[in-house]
């Protein structure tokens, strides 16, 4: 096979940003859960954790600017490289969302969780779940599945409405509130944002495969946003 | 073998003026060996066409065509038309001589004549009965400096062509085209002979040129088609090795996004 070390390089990067993103997955599910149970030596590792993502990111992003450079990829590949280098920049500010919420944890201190979480372990369980399946489409270069997850991205903004209502309604019945319940409103915006940068991710696979960059619009069903794609 | 070629509507369509030059049906035998197949093309003026693919696909053959150098060929014909500026130039009772003025060569090898540089660029113009010394000069001048050159060799100019680089031999040769006024220049892997850095020099010059010329260039080197020019045209032999082509398009999108497979292949290196 021609090329086959270029092809030997790519499926290295490929693994690579599996990793990367299995690690940002984990990052969102623990910063999650040690939320919920008020475990800020576990939201101190997110933090740790966070470093070790930057530092994948940017050795994926090293290995991609060599690529280029040495390999001058054209057409698909030149798309898949260019893309792999969005992506990248996608799960890292995925992975800072993780550490939002776990910065917040520590934030909080002594202060009791508002309410039991319970909408917002569902965000986050939506969102790993469409990330994990929206990396395992972009590895294949799936363009069907791609195509079909953006629009899950509807539920977790139901979900996000949910809270945002429940919050609400603490507030105005005890102001008192308003610190915690902004606290826990951060924390559904930055799941929310996850899935929305998942949405991204399906875009850049269409893009590898049909050489189209098209926004895969989600339905009109959907909380406000000021910065849909940030 | 398919014989449709995916071509972008806007290419051959377009709101530009008309195709500088255009080729039709064209197919060159070598005796009854048929070396082009069918070729339709469109070069659009001021703008650098070039034409990639394997080797022994017919590039060179296909550029010899656009100015009947395959005349000089004994065992070669050609059918089809060719049309410079609106007028089949492959039809009988054609100043062949007059189409090499209009359409200028360069070669892969710089060629300088054994002159010297001066008269290797005024050659040309006496051909065509210019005597007077200040016109020969102002042409010699010009043409130099079009070629980027003129720097370089003006205090130089009755040494031999051959004291030049191989970098300067070319741009010599592109003076010596200059010289007697083309309008669509063809160059045969201009800088293939050269180094890298010759090579940038040559395709900055090219980028210069195509400002009052129409460029046609045959290349071997992918990245150079994608540096310098607009239009790609993608050649391939078939299954009776008559060169076709394949694939034309503004090359952005060929180097980006083909549409044909055996584009893909080729130009990511996967062909073979």
């Amino acid at each position: 096979m021609l090329r086959k070390t270029f092809e030997t390089e790519i499926k290295q990067v490929k693994d690579d940003v599996l990793l990367l993103g299995s690690m940002v997955e984990e990052s969102i599910l623990n910063s999650v859960e040690a939320l919920k149970k008020r475990d800020l030596k576990a939201a101190q590792k997110i933090l740790e954790g966070d470093r070790a993502i930057n530092k994948k990111r940017f050795e994926i992003e090293s290995e991609l600017m060599i690529l280029i450079a040495t390999q001058q990829p054209m057409a698909h590949d030149l798309r898949l490289l260019a893309s792999n280098l969005e992506i990248i920049s996608e799960l890292e500010r995925m992975g800072d969302y993780a550490k939002g919420i776990a910065n917040i944890n520590i934030r909080m201190g002594d202060e009791p969780l508002l309410k039991p979480l319970i909408d917002i372990p569902r965000m986050a369980e939506k969102g790993v779940d469409m990330l994990h399946r929206a990396l395992t489409a972009f590895v294949n270069e799936d363009i069907e599945s791609a195509r079909k997850i953006p629009v899950e991205d509807d539920e977790v903004d139901a979900l996000y409405n949910q809270v945002y209502h429940e919050l609400m309604m603490y507030v105005i019945q005890d102001p008192r509130t308003i610190e915690r319940a902004n606290w826990l409103l951060w924390v559904a915006h930055n799941l929310e944002r996850v899935a929305d940068r998942v949405t991204n991710i399906c875009e850049r696979t269409v893009f590898i495969v049909t050489g189209d960059l098209t926004e895969i619009t989600d339905t009109d069903n959907e909380f406000w946003h000021p910065h849909k794609h940030e | 073998m398919e014989t449709k070629i995916a071509v972008s509507k806007n290419v051959t369509e377009s709101a530009e003026s008309r195709n500088k030059m255009e080729i039709k049906n064209l197919s060159v035998f070598y005796r009854k060996f048929r070396a082009l197949a069918e070729i339709n093309i469109a070069v659009h003026p001021n703008r650098i066409t070039a034409i990639i693919g394997p080797s022994g696909c017919g590039k060179s053959t296909l550029l010899r065509s656009f100015n009947r150098m395959n005349d000089l060929t004994p065992s070669a014909h050609m059918d089809g038309e060719i049309i410079l500026d609106g007028e089949n130039i492959n039809a009988s009772g054609v100043d062949v001589v007059d189409v090499r003025r209009r359409v200028g060569m360069v070669f892969q090898r710089p060629n300088p004549f054994p002159k010297s540089i001066y008269d290797n660029v005024a050659f040309g113009p006496r051909l065509y009965g210019i005597r007077r010394r200040n016109d020969l000069n102002e042409i010699v001048e010009k043409s130099l400096r079009q070629a980027a050159l003129w720097e370089e060799v003006k205090d130089k100019l009755h040494q031999s062509g051959f004291s030049l680089s191989g970098g300067q031999q070319q741009r010599l040769c592109i003076a010596r085209a200059l010289a007697v006024e083309p309008e669509v220049i063809l160059m045969d892997e201009p800088a293939s002979a050269l180094d890298p850095i010759s090579t940038l020099r040559i395709e900055e010059l090219m980028r210069d040129l195509v400002q009052d010329y129409t460029i046609i260039i045959v290349t071997h080197n992918m990245q150079q088609a994608a540096r310098v020019s607009d239009y790609t045209a993608m050649m391939m032999i078939d299954d009776h090795r008559a060169g076709r082509m394949i694939e034309f398009n503004e090359t952005n999108v060929i180097f980006t996004n083909p549409k044909d497979k055996r584009t893909e292949d080729y130009v990511t290196g996967r062909f073979g």
